[in-house]
């Protein structure tokens, strides 16, 4: 007897969201719609334009992260010293009025970075598909659920049809066996990945993280892997829910409770790649061979190992890679060869979509825990969300990094994007937790070097890129 | 969305790969709520330096370039931060069509719903466009009807596009207003959804 063929969980995600074919396109559902302030503004207005209403208000949540400051924010949006960045949050908070959307406005407990609140409200679930008008969307994939960032046109689509039209995308899986060596986590796995594949290499596909690494991985950990899946130029990651999943989300605000729990449940744990899945592509990578990561260029497949050198103009094979490598290196103010951590760093960031979840600030606490900050260094800790800064308190943590000399902030994108009053200057090199390194991100002329948040606490006390393992 | 047919134009080299939407618009210019004027932050940081002041020797300023409709650019054009921004801020510029041999996802989407062709061709194809738009004649033909570029030199070089794509663009079609063609179907799923997983609809 024929037998159908094993899916893997993006086709099962797939398929049972498929609303309707139109066309050659896939109309398919979007079970939770994340939104914020930046990206929403002009979607609004089309649909005013239109006179079209949201489809799902209860399926949106909105939150203020991108342009909040990260300090002062109880005194409210009306003090938010840049008028721009003002109107902007006031806008949201008009519009999510408007129609009906729940919010958590900034300096509300529960509000911080989208990527942080939707798991931690219990918000993301495994097999949903969940959208934001924001790259890093992939984060919630960590749950087995197809999250994937969209565009401002795309956002007004959702929020007037709750579906999106897209073709399906391939399937890539990346296996990561063994066991890690000490100081190494899911941030060096993530940038070890993206080594592999290029900034470009998972264009077209979904990315699925599976292998014992993986399974080993906290629900922090999967999280920062899948939302740096983005930066291998594929919009969505996935981890197959299990134990660690479940209970991660037992008994958060918005997870299904008593018999709705155990009706959720048994509909998660079909959630997983067939064992005949047919793959795309596949990669396999060693844990054990994986040394605490830096970036050292302005790509974030620019990857070297902490006691790497940087690499060789000669290494690059196309004219192009070339030139943008030399461009780099420009930028960086950086030689080819020299050693990495041989480069001083004015600025440390912990925070970001990507690590400032409590597990990141207790990695790096335990760094940080009775050494100093370099005097030259302005070091800075930006909790993930109110609830990720109460909790941290609440184990003393802040105090650890302020007697360390490190700033303790209110919850925000902050330093990963400046679109804040948090800025690299220019020339200043920081070493960051965020997860892009591109020219003036961080601040015009500003330098930076993505690392893990331990590596980046190393790097404040050392004042300079460290290995990690020497604090061990 | 605006109609893209064919368009004779200006084209402009950026030789360089992995240029990301934060070169193509940088954070500052992020907090408008409009969707237009973004021009004014087009490649900032490519474009003025520290203090403001124009970059004479960027491919944009440059006298010969005033007025490009196409820029040629190196791999993986538009990767990074989802922003529409990018291009909104590109079509206010007065580009309306991107050569490069590989695009992002999200950027490469953003394009079709805002009437900017991205156009993928050969890495050779791409490198001959870059060298002939660097030389004296700067003048290019895109048609998307036919699928072609025609170069500076009279080199026609075709390029592949998803034919529903194709379709939408040629006509500008607004992709809200299609999708709610299919209501009835999208009311028959969230029936389903709610007694499949009644959990999702009392949150």
């Amino acid at each position: 007897m024929a037998r159908m063929p094993g899916k893997t969980l993006y086709d099962k995600i797939w398929d049972s969201h498929l609303v309707a074919d139109q066309d050659g396109e896939s109309i398919f559902y979007i079970d939770l719609h994340l939104i914020h302030e930046v990206t929403t503004p002009q979607a609004f207005a089309g649909l005013r334009a239109a006179k079209r209403g949201v489809r799902r208000p209860d399926r949106t949540l909105a939150v203020a992260d991108h342009n909040v400051p990260t300090e002062g924010q109880a005194l409210g949006v009306g003090a938010v010293a840049d008028e721009e960045a003002r109107l902007q949050l006031q806008t949201l908070e008009r519009n999510v009025k408007d129609y009906g959307i729940e919010f958590f406005p900034m300096g509300d407990i529960r509000n911080g970075i989208v990527h942080v609140v939707g798991p931690e409200q219990g918000r993301t679930q495994p097999g949903m598909t969940i959208v934001c008008g924001d790259s890093h969307t992939s984060t919630h994939g960590a749950f087995g659920a197809l999250a994937q960032g969209i565009g401002t046109s795309e956002v007004e689509h959702v929020l007037a049809t709750q579906t999106l039209r897209q073709k399906k995308s391939k399937n890539l899986r990346v296996t990561i066996d063994g066991e890690p060596i000490p100081g190494v986590g899911a941030k060096d796995y993530a940038l070890a990945a993206i080594r592999e594949i290029g900034t470009a290499g998972g264009t077209g596909y979904v990315i699925e993280y599976a292998g014992s690494a993986i399974r080993a991985l906290s629900m922090e950990g999967r999280m920062t892997l899948c939302n740096l899946t983005i930066e291998a130029g594929a919009r969505a990651g996935l981890v197959a829910p299990d134990e660690t999943t479940f209970d991660y989300l037992r008994g958060r605000p918005a997870t299904p409770k008593g018999a709705a729990w155990e009706m959720a449940l048994s509909y998660w744990k079909t959630f997983f790649s067939d064992d005949d899945a047919h793959w795309d592509r596949e990669i396999v990578l060693d844990a054990a061979r994986i040394a605490p990561l830096v970036t050292w260029g302005t790509s974030p497949e620019d990857v070297i190992a902490v006691t790497d050198t940087v690499p060789m103009l000669d290494s690059f094979t196309t004219p192009d890679k070339r030139a943008s490598a030399e461009r780099a290196l420009e930028y960086m103010g950086l030689t080819a060869g020299q050693p990495i951590s041989e480069a001083k760093v004015d600025v440390v960031f912990i925070g970001s979509c990507t690590n400032s979840r409590i597990e990141d600030l207790r990695a790096a606490a335990k760094i940080v825990e009775g050494r100093t900050v370099a005097d030259h260094v302005r070091a800075m800790v930006v909790p993930g969300s109110g609830l990720v800064r109460a909790q941290a308190e609440e184990e003393g943590l802040d105090e650890i990094f302020l007697a360390a000399g490190f700033e303790w902030r209110e919850p925000g994108c902050s330093m990963c994007l400046a679109m804040n009053p948090d800025k690299v200057g220019p020339g200043q090199r920081c070493a960051s937790t965020s997860n892009r390194n591109f020219e003036g991100r961080q601040g015009r002329a500003g330098r930076t070097h993505l690392m893990s948040p331990v590596m980046a606490a190393a790097a404040a006390i050392k004042g300079h890129i460290a290995d990690v393992r020497e604090f061990l | 969305m605006d109609a893209f047919t064919r368009l004779d134009a200006k084209i402009a080299p950026l030789p360089l790969a992995n240029i990301d939407t934060d070169q193509i618009i940088p954070k500052q210019f992020l907090k408008t709520v409009e969707r237009e004027g973004l021009a004014k932050g087009l490649f900032y940081d490519l474009r003025f330096d520290g203090d403001g002041k124009v970059k004479p020797d960027f491919v944009l300023n440059r006298p010969e370039y005033k007025g490009a409709g196409v820029l040629v650019a190196g791999d993986n054009f538009g990767c990074g931060s989802s922003r529409e921004h990018a291009p909104w801020a590109l079509m206010d510029f007065g580009i309306r069509c991107v050569v490069s041999t590989s695009f992002a996802d999200i950027f490469y989407n953003n394009c079709f719903q805002n009437g900017l062709l991205p156009v993928v061709l050969k890495a050779e194809e791409v490198q001959a466009l870059m060298e002939e738009a660097k030389g004296g004649n700067h003048l290019v033909t895109v048609d998307l009807e036919a699928q072609t570029v025609v170069s500076p030199s009279g080199r026609t070089f075709a390029f592949e596009i998803d034919p529903q794509r194709k379709e939408k663009m040629l006509k500008g079609l607004d992709a809200i207003g299609e999708t709610l063609e299919k209501a009835g179907d999208i009311d028959t799923y969230e029936m389903k959804r709610a007694l499949d997983r009644p959990w999702l609809e009392d949150a």
